[in-house]
């Protein structure tokens, strides 16, 4: 046995996890997750993103309380004669009835953002959790079980990852009838191999360290070294891509929805009025800008939730040098 | 190693004909009629069956597919429906403008990417790392079309730099590598200010830049294969994410991608167009993978692809 | 030039003119923009959206592929500016026999394809069997299955055509199995331009990406996926034709980017019309007033009812839907490039009633209607439309206006190859045809009606998403295409479109216009649009 195993300082010297030392608390431990909470409480950063969070949640819940118009109304005076989107009065200085302006179809931009939340959010949000789920469960599991498994597995993820989706969307169709929950299904379950990837190399790096070595060799099973030791490791990767990929799915549910899956018209979706709105980028900006916006602002809070999330659950990560 | 390579590329073969079968299932289960597509909205019903018969489209499914498979073998992808050429002289004219985007766009990612994630690391809780945030979520909301609409207009026609879409010369590689590889540099800051966050709390690091450069060197040698582990996986998995996933960026700079092929071969309905572009968006999924367990093999040699436990 | 000498050249050119037995196309008319006389020379760049399958006359068959085939290709017969046939490999119109059944062609004499051989009757014969053959694949075999023998060599039974005879080297006679009236406009389809068997034979399938023709420009390079160079072709017959020396067609190209590279002065003229989203700039823009030309085309865009499914076969709810859709509105999410269809055939479609008027909008009279036919409630039903910009916006609208009598419209959009295989299978309530509208293949009022209204056409995959047959019409619709006398024949089309209206078989919205955004130097002659061919390129010049 080596000596670094017994000395905390020389683990971190050698580059093996901090969370062996036996100062702090480890999961499945009491007071891990109280002491969890009390830090993310104290972080100011993350109390914001979570206030975000609940916020934009909330106003997707009560939508119908705040939103100026209905979110399907076409107006006849949202269209100009020419059939042109009216600009809002945010951004002509001069009031009106649509504060955000109107889209392509004379409907009320501002309503649309918000009940688009319901969608948005939930797809987003949903289907990435599926996604970052899925995704860490088999690579982690292919990288830490080895063969068979891990062949199994891994080429699983080849086959996953080169599927033509957009060739099973438009053969679902015709035996589904489409809803919010297929998209998530469909997005998740086509997503998820980007995580599982990243994950598997990163197991596979963590797996032959010494520090797992021990661990074995003190008696622990495998599955309880996977998730205790290997899965809180994994813990950065999962909040990246858990936060960044609401994003990326907001966009795959518009183009999905495109194709007979998923929300159809006039349900509005922050995805779909962008897509809606890209060709006016010359005349009418407001209609790309405004639902980015709402996506970057989801997209932000949950990153602050997630980064005091995960400063919380590793202590020593604080990084104030 | 050599073990490794050729027992990898072995397994590569069921996961292909895995691939081909699923595509071929699909194909001949979906609700739209390739013959119809083919013949267009004059043709009278007649003319659609036989034109379905001359295509082979009306045989039974697996009679299809070992005709496919056997023409496959002798490397012959058929003929395209819709563009009239051999889907083989298809792809391979396409490749290397794919392939120069990938690389062009995987390049703007990591420059982009890896330099802020560092700061945002270094300076973490400052304006920097605010900045840094910032960047990241723009590149991610940023819809790539519309993204390059703007980016072909200010810069390609207010302010004439760049042409407007289109090939011929580094230059017109230049907004479409922007564009796509924005978004990319996103996660690549974010997933790279992730791991450097964790190198710089180790106290090793903190007493190394007390001791000065040759420590740090040695720090580097032996931390940075961990902190480039998840870069090096979403760099190869950018290679497949090229050829499928940026058609938006292909459409609006005219790019003669594999990604749109496949696209256009989906929407006409192109059958051995579509099975084309999936076996060979399937085989760069393969290698890449091939690539990026071997790259990590050789970057951290405490990885080992082993045997089961 | 003394007199006489001025006389007899007057005198050569009139019995030349007479020998061409029509008008020829250099004669300048009104043109689009200043009235200056064409000009030879100049290079012209046009951008696309999709990209170019073939120029295989037999096999090319879309809005993109037909103008280009014509740049290399000729036909027996042409259009002049409008919709009047005129004889343009052929010397002049054919002789008909008495009850209509035998055409007899006297073809040009000196034309020669781009290989250098000059073309005879063989070539006709060739490129019509060529067409009917099943090994072809041609979508147009269905327009010429009317000739003597034509089944026989589709069947397999016979290895030529027996009602396709060459009489001589410039002669050409076919026998019909039946009159038809409509035989010389399928004549004049891009699937009779006539193709040199042994450049077919030499190039196998890949003839139509190495045209050989008679046309007026010859393929000079084909970058798949990226563009086609055309060059004048030096041995053209029409003399004085074509005014280019170069056309450059680059494909794949989004309408927006092309917009752009059409203000920099990198192309020429846009393919496809500009984006609606720039409309209101470009037309608000006096610098663009010369620079747009419009032209009405020859389709109609509806909401196809499927007359087979309840609610539907109910003649009444149809009626409700005829009078519940808000047509200006539809002309204004379009920008105003479109005008409201009030029946089936558009109105640039000889046998067009425009006394005509129609299903008003009336949001009331719909919902009696509906009571009337036993749904005071309304009912719910689904509509599928392609997903492409703008037919989903344009569906949403259709959505409102039903929602109104009381009708929950659901909105499928589907990718345009699902909607095509719902609606020609009868699997769907209601189709808009918004993005696969038909339109006209020859100016014929039987073109509206057979493939896609006829007894014939109303079965399983077929275009007839009406699902309607009915027996007394089909009867009538063959008779009248017996029918020589014209103008008798196009008024009896009236009320045979006027009982397809009255059983409110479609909701006729909107009928189409075709913008091209084009540089001022570029004009046409008279115009860039041809109601026929899209595009003429023929007698597209520029000025310096």
């Amino acid at each position: 046995m080596d000596i670094t195993q017994l000395d905390p300082q020389r683990q971190k010297v050698a580059g093996l996890s901090p969370q062996a030392a036996p100062t702090q608390p480890t999961p499945g431990e009491v007071g891990y997750f109280a002491l969890t909470w009390r830090r993310l409480r104290r972080d100011r950063a993350a109390m914001f993103g979570a206030a975000l969070v609940v916020l934009i949640s909330l106003a997707a819940l009560f939508a119908p309380l705040l939103a100026p118009h209905d979110p399907t109304e076409q107006f006849r005076d949202g269209l100009t004669p020419e059939g042109q989107p009216v600009p809002g009065a945010l951004w002509t200085g001069n009031g009106g009835r649509f504060p955000l302006g109107t889209d392509a179809n004379g409907r009320d931009l501002l309503s649309r953002i918000i009940y688009g939340a319901r969608v948005s959010l939930l797809v987003g949000v949903l289907a990435n959790l599926l996604a970052v789920t899925l995704g860490t469960l088999i690579g982690s599991v292919a990288a830490y079980f080895g063969d068979p498994l891990e062949t199994l597995l891994m080429r699983f993820t080849d086959v996953m990852m080169a599927f033509p989706t957009l060739l099973l969307a438009m053969t679902l169709v015709a035996i589904l009838k489409p809803s919010m929950w297929i998209i998530i299904l469909v997005i998740g379950a086509v997503y998820w191999t980007w995580i599982a990837r990243v994950v598997y190399g990163q197991v596979l790096a963590l797996r032959d360290r010494d520090f797992i070595t021990a661990t074995r060799a003190l008696g622990a099973g495998r599955l309880h070294i996977l998730v205790r030791h290997i899965l809180p490791q994994l813990i950065p990767t999962i909040i990246v891509w858990g936060t960044l990929g609401i994003a990326t799915n907001v966009m795959l549910e518009a183009s999905l929805s495109y194709l007979g899956i998923g929300v159809q018209p006039p349900t509005p979706s922050w995805g779909g009025m962008i897509q809606q709105g890209q060709s006016f980028y010359r005349s009418a900006p407001w209609l790309v800008l405004f639902p980015g916006l709402a996506i970057m602002l989801t997209v932000f809070a949950f990153n602050l939730l997630g980064d005091g999330l995960r400063d919380a659950l590793d202590p020593t990560q604080r990084g104030r040098s | 190693m050599w073990t490794y390579l050729v027992r990898r590329l072995f397994q590569a073969i069921p996961v292909l004909l895995g691939i081909s079968i699923i595509t071929f299932v699909l194909i001949y289960y979906l609700p739209a009629d390739p013959a119809r597509m083919y013949a267009g909205p004059s043709a009278t019903v007649d003319t659609v069956a036989r034109i379905r018969h001359e295509l082979g489209l009306d045989q039974p499914l697996w009679a299809q597919y070992t005709r496919y498979i056997k023409r496959l073998l002798q490397g012959d992808l058929g003929f395209s429906y819709r563009k009239q050429i051999a889907v083989t002289d298809l792809l391979l004219s396409r490749i290397p403008y794919t392939l120069a985007l990938t690389f062009a766009g995987i390049f703007v990612e990591l420059i982009i990417g890896l330099p802020v994630g560092i700061a945002s690391a270094v300076a973490r809780g400052q304006w920097a790392d605010r900045a840094g945030m910032f960047i990241a979520l723009l590149g991610v909301s940023a819809p790539p079309f519309w993204l390059g609409l703007l980016l072909l207009y200010w810069f390609g026609y207010v302010i004439p730099l760049f042409p407007l879409g289109g090939t011929g010369s580094v230059a017109h590689l230049v907004l479409p590598a922007i564009t796509a590889g924005l978004g990319g540099a996103a996660w690549y800051a974010r997933m790279m200010r992730s791991s450097a966050l964790d190198i710089l709390s180790t106290d090793y690091v903190r007493t190394a830049r007390a001791k000065g450069l040759i420590a740090n060197l040695v720090i580097l040698r032996h931390v940075l294969p961990n902190a480039l582990n998840p870069i090096i996986t979403m760099a190869g998995l950018d290679i497949p994410w090229f050829i499928g996933g940026v058609v938006l960026v292909e459409r609006v700079f005219d790019w003669p991608g594999v990604g749109r092929l496949a696209v256009e071969a989906i929407e006409t309905v192109d059958v051995p167009l579509i099975l084309g572009t999936v076996i060979f968006t399937a085989g760069m999924v393969v290698l890449s993978g091939i690539l990026i367990d071997v790259a990590q093999g050789l970057v951290d040699p405490r990885i080992r692809y082993s045997q089961s436990k | 030039m003394n007199k006489r000498a001025l006389f007899s050249l007057w005198t050569t050119l009139a019995v030349a003119l007479a020998a061409c037995g029509g008008a020829t196309p250099a004669a300048p008319t009104q043109t689009s923009g200043d009235a200056t006389t064409p000009q030879k020379g100049g290079a012209l760049i046009v951008a696309y959206k999709d990209d170019l399958a073939t120029l295989d006359p037999a096999i090319g068959y879309d809005w993109t592929n037909w103008p280009t085939i014509k740049l290399v290709f000729d036909g027996l017969l042409d259009y002049d500016t409008g919709t009047t046939l005129m004889p343009r490999l052929a010397e002049a119109l054919p002789t008909v026999n008495a009850d209509g059944t035998v055409y007899t062609f006297k073809l040009r004499p000196g034309v020669k394809f781009s290989n250098g051989r000059e073309f005879t009757a063989d070539d006709v014969v060739y490129t019509i069997t060529r067409v009917l053959d099943p090994k072809t694949g041609s979508p147009g075999a269905g327009f010429f299955v009317g000739i003597k023998g034509a089944q026989a060599l589709i069947d397999g039974t016979a290895t030529a055509v027996e009602g396709i005879k060459a009489l001589d080297a410039n002669t050409v006679e076919f026998t019909l199995d039946a009159p038809d009236v409509t035989f010389l406009n399928k004549m004049a389809l891009n699937f009779a331009f006539i193709v040199p068997k042994e450049e077919v034979e030499k190039a196998g399938e890949n003839f139509g990406h190495a045209p050989v023709g008679t046309g007026p420009f010859v393929l000079k390079e084909w970058k798949s996926g990226e563009f086609l160079t055309f060059e004048r072709n030096p041995n053209y017959f029409y003399e004085g034709l074509p005014y280019l020396d170069k056309i450059t067609i680059q494909v794949g190209v989004a309408p927006d980017v092309a917009l752009l590279r059409l203000e920099k002065g990198e192309i020429q003229m846009m393919g496809d019309p500009p984006p609606g989203a720039d409309w209101a700039r470009l037309t608000a823009d006096p610098a663009w007033k010369d620079r747009i030309e419009k032209q009405p085309q020859v389709n109609t865009t509806y909401i196809a009812i499927n007359t087979t499914m309840p609610p539907f076969d109910n003649v009444k709810v149809r009626q409700a839907l005829n009078h519940a859709i808000d047509k200006q509105r539809i002309v204004q999410l379009l920008n105003g490039r479109a005008t409201v269809a009030n029946q089936i055939l558009p109105p640039l479609m000889p046998g067009y009633d425009a006394s005509y008027s129609g299903y008003e909008y009336n949001p009331d009279q719909a919902k009696a209607l509906l009571t009337e036919a036993g749904f005071p409630d309304g009912f719910e039903t689904s509509i599928e439309c392609i997903a492409v910009d703008p037919q989903p916006k344009l569906c949403e609208s259709f959505q409102q206006d039903l929602a109104k009598i009381g009708i929950k419209l659901n909105i499928f959009t589907l990718a345009a190859p699902n909607v095509i295989d719902d609606a020609g299978n009868g699997k769907t309530p209601l189709v808009w045809s918004g993005g696969l509208a038909w339109t006209q293949d020859y100016p014929d009022p039987d073109d509206f009606y057979s493939p896609i209204l006829g007894c014939d056409s109303n079965v399983a995959g077929g275009w007839n998403w009406a699902r309607y047959c009915n027996e007394a019409l089909h009867q009538t619709s063959k008779e009248l295409l017996t029918m020589t006398d014209r103008a008798a024949r196009l008024e009896a089309y009236k009320p045979l479109f006027k009982a397809l209206m009255d059983d409110a078989v479609w909701v006729p919205v909107i009928n189409g216009e075709y913008d091209v955004a084009h540089s001022e130097k570029l004009h046409g002659q008279p115009t860039l649009i041809h109601p026929e061919h899209l595009f003429i390129y023929e007698t597209m010049w520029m000025s310096p």
